[in-house]
């Protein structure tokens, strides 16, 4: 068997190991566009603000690749995939045949046309190991930056960029920072921990036009009219699936690259898995794409199952975020924000010298969400309530209790979890 | 694989098992020294849970699961599952993200503040029975062969 896979990230990884499981001497081909090995994508903020260094970029044991028999190939960009012949065309002009392909090339920022943009030098995305490396290695000659978009990536970017001692203004067109991610409470609390270490956050307004001379950047121009000066731009709106060499292969792309609970896509024998695919949501059925790091992970697991003949579902999509930013953990889960009315109840507890917050989501007698600022310990005993569809009903009134744990469930859920006794113990 | 059970009839709500673990992964590898003296005390990585002032009491601690979420939740890498099974967390290459705490389903993973650093059980690996299972007086810990559950 001669599988292909396309993107070296975590999808690929999970997809190498689900593999791996099922078939021990079937030919891996790993495809990257970029010229490194697998690298905690997510580090690259700790990179720009110097909290973690090059030498722990990789996130694999150095042996993964040998151990696992893959041949990895960097800087190869694949262009077209003629599905007709089972072949992938890559830039160098190059054809690879494949048995099985995995597309498993996550997302590429968006960055819409803004007034005034062109030409010029200092304008950064920020999704990539060698981002931050041009980020880091201009610092010098940074003061000011003006940062477009409040969501993950533009407040990580912010917080890098403030380790450096650059003064930030993030501009965010929602009514708060990390909309997707936070309830409005979660996202005040930290957006006041924000400005509390000198980073200015706009919410409900945009950069319309980027102002400066030649290819120097003077400042920005908002929406509401307002001029910010500054010397560089971070495009963060957000990402897209990077699908577009797809097109002519007949696999169907919606806002991602659609796919059923085996990540096969439309045409048989190609799957896809992570950022880049639309897959089953836990809750709605529906399929949407869950861009987070486990989920990607998970889904190429049963990607690489499937495409070695195995046999596994995918039990759908549970949002889930742990973010810390200026040293205020949040994690949330599942259904954050959920619609007024009759069929959620919502539960919350709140300390805001402390900047300490809990609130819990419930549908009927089912655990649907959970937002979690400042104590965040034993944060995924929620994610298996919430996974496993256990009725909160015996427990409900412990749901706030900081120390929430076991011991406020039922025996018998206690004893399936830690007892010796039980068949294959 | 060997894994820890824990027998919640048997728990008597001493928190010996938490002492021994943070004993067992201190640098003096003595209990004195480790709690008053050391920088940085480690975090027990059993947790001893109780209800109603110890009416109900059980150590909880991790699965070593065949599927770690978190694992598969962590961005940097630092944890792995080694040959034996053993999932393992590589300190040095944590970053303090907290996304294993967010995945694991049973509440394993600690956060070490003043490290800034998660930990989880590593079942010993300079010992023949894991220290909490040694410690823990009225046999409430057992260590034997069987499933993650
Ligand atoms: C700054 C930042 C912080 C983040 N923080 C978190 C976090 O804290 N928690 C979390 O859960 N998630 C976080 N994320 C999101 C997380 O990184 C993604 O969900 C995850 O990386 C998705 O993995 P993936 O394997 O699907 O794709 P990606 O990691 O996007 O990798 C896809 C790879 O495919 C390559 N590729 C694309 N097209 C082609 C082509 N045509 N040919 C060859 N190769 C190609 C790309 O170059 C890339 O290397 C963060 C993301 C960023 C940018
Ligand atoms: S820490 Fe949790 S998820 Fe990880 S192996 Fe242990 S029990 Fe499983
Ligand atoms: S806290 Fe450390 S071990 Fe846990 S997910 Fe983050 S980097 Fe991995």
């Amino acid at each position: 068997m001669n599988y292909v896979i396309i993107g070296n990230s975590v999808a690929a990884v999970g997809a190498i190991r689900g593999i791996r499981k099922i078939d021990a001497t079937g030919h891996i081909t790993v495809l990257s566009r970029e010229n490194h090995v697998a690298y905690g994508r997510p580090l690259i903020s700790y990179l720009l603000g110097g909290t973690v260094t090059e030498k722990r970029m990789p996130y694999l044991p150095e042996d993964f690749y040998r151990k696992n028999q893959v041949n990895l190939l960097l800087g190869a960009e694949v262009v077209a995939v003629e599905s007709g012949a089972s072949r992938v065309k890559l830039a160098s002009g190059e054809t690879i045949p494949y048995d099985k392909l995995l597309v498993a090339t996550g997302g590429d920022p968006f960055v819409p046309p803004i007034e005034g943009m062109n030409g010029k030098e200092k304008v950064f995305t920020f999704t990539t190991w060698d981002d931050a490396a041009k980020l880091k290695g201009l610092a010098y000659d940074i003061d000011k930056v003006v940062v477009i978009g409040g969501g993950l990536i533009g407040l990580k970017a912010a917080e890098g960029l403030s380790q450096l001692d650059k003064q930030v203004t993030i501009v965010e067109l929602a009514d708060r920072i990390l909309s997707a991610a936070f309830d409005r409470t979660a996202g005040r609390i930290v957006a006041k921990k924000m400005k509390a270490n000198g980073i200015e956050v706009l919410t409900e307004d945009t950069v319309v036009r980027i102002d400066g001379e030649g290819s120097e950047i003077t400042g920005v121009t908002l929406k509401s009219g307002e001029f910010i000066a500054c010397d560089t731009v971070v495009v963060a709106i957000g990402v897209r699936p990077a699908a577009g060499f797809l097109k002519g292969s007949g696999v169907e792309v919606n806002r991602g690259v659609v796919v059923d609970d085996r990540m096969e896509t439309s045409v048989a024998g190609i799957f896809s898995a992570g950022d880049v695919a639309e897959a089953r949501d836990f809750f709605s059925g529906g399929k949407n794409p869950m861009p987070i790091w486990p989920d990607a992970y998970i889904q190429g697991d049963v990607a690489g199952i499937s495409m070695a003949g195995g046999q596994k579902d995918y039990q759908g999509g549970l949002a889930m975020n742990s973010i810390e930013l200026f040293k205020v953990p949040t994690i949330s889960m599942g259904i954050t924000n959920p619609e007024l009315g009759e069929r959620y109840q919502v539960l919350t507890y709140q300390n805001p010298e402390k900047y300490e917050y809990r609130k819990i989501v419930l549908e009927n007698d089912l655990l649907v969400g959970v937002v979690m600022v400042g104590n965040v310990d034993r944060a995924g005993i929620f994610a298996g309530i919430i996974r496993d569809k256990v009725a909160v009903a015996p427990f409900k009134e412990h749901l706030l209790a900081p120390d929430f744990g076991f011991v406020h469930l039922p025996k018998e859920i206690r004893s399936s979890l830690f007892a010796p006794q039980g068949k294959a113990a | 694989m060997k894994r820890i059970y824990s027998i919640e009839d048997a728990c008597i709500g001493c928190h010996l098992c938490e002492v021994a673990c943070i004993t067992e992964h201190s640098r003096s590898k003595d209990p004195v020294r480790a709690f008053l003296h050391e920088a940085v005390r480690p975090i027990s990585r059993c947790t001893v849970e109780e209800w109603e002032g110890g009416v109900v009491s059980l150590s909880t601690n991790c699965r070593h699961c065949d599927e770690p979420d978190c694992l598969r939740a962590c961005i940097s890498g630092a944890i792995q599952k080694d040959e034996a099974g053993v999932v393992r967390m590589d300190v040095e290459q944590c970053i303090g993200c907290w996304s294993c705490v967010m995945a694991c389903p049973y509440g394993a993973v600690q956060r070490n503040l003043k490290a800034k650093k998660a930990n989880k059980c590593d079942l010993c690996p300079d010992r023949e029975n894991p220290a909490c299972v040694d410690a823990c007086p009225n046999r409430a810990l057992v260590y034997k062969e069987g499933s993650q559950k």
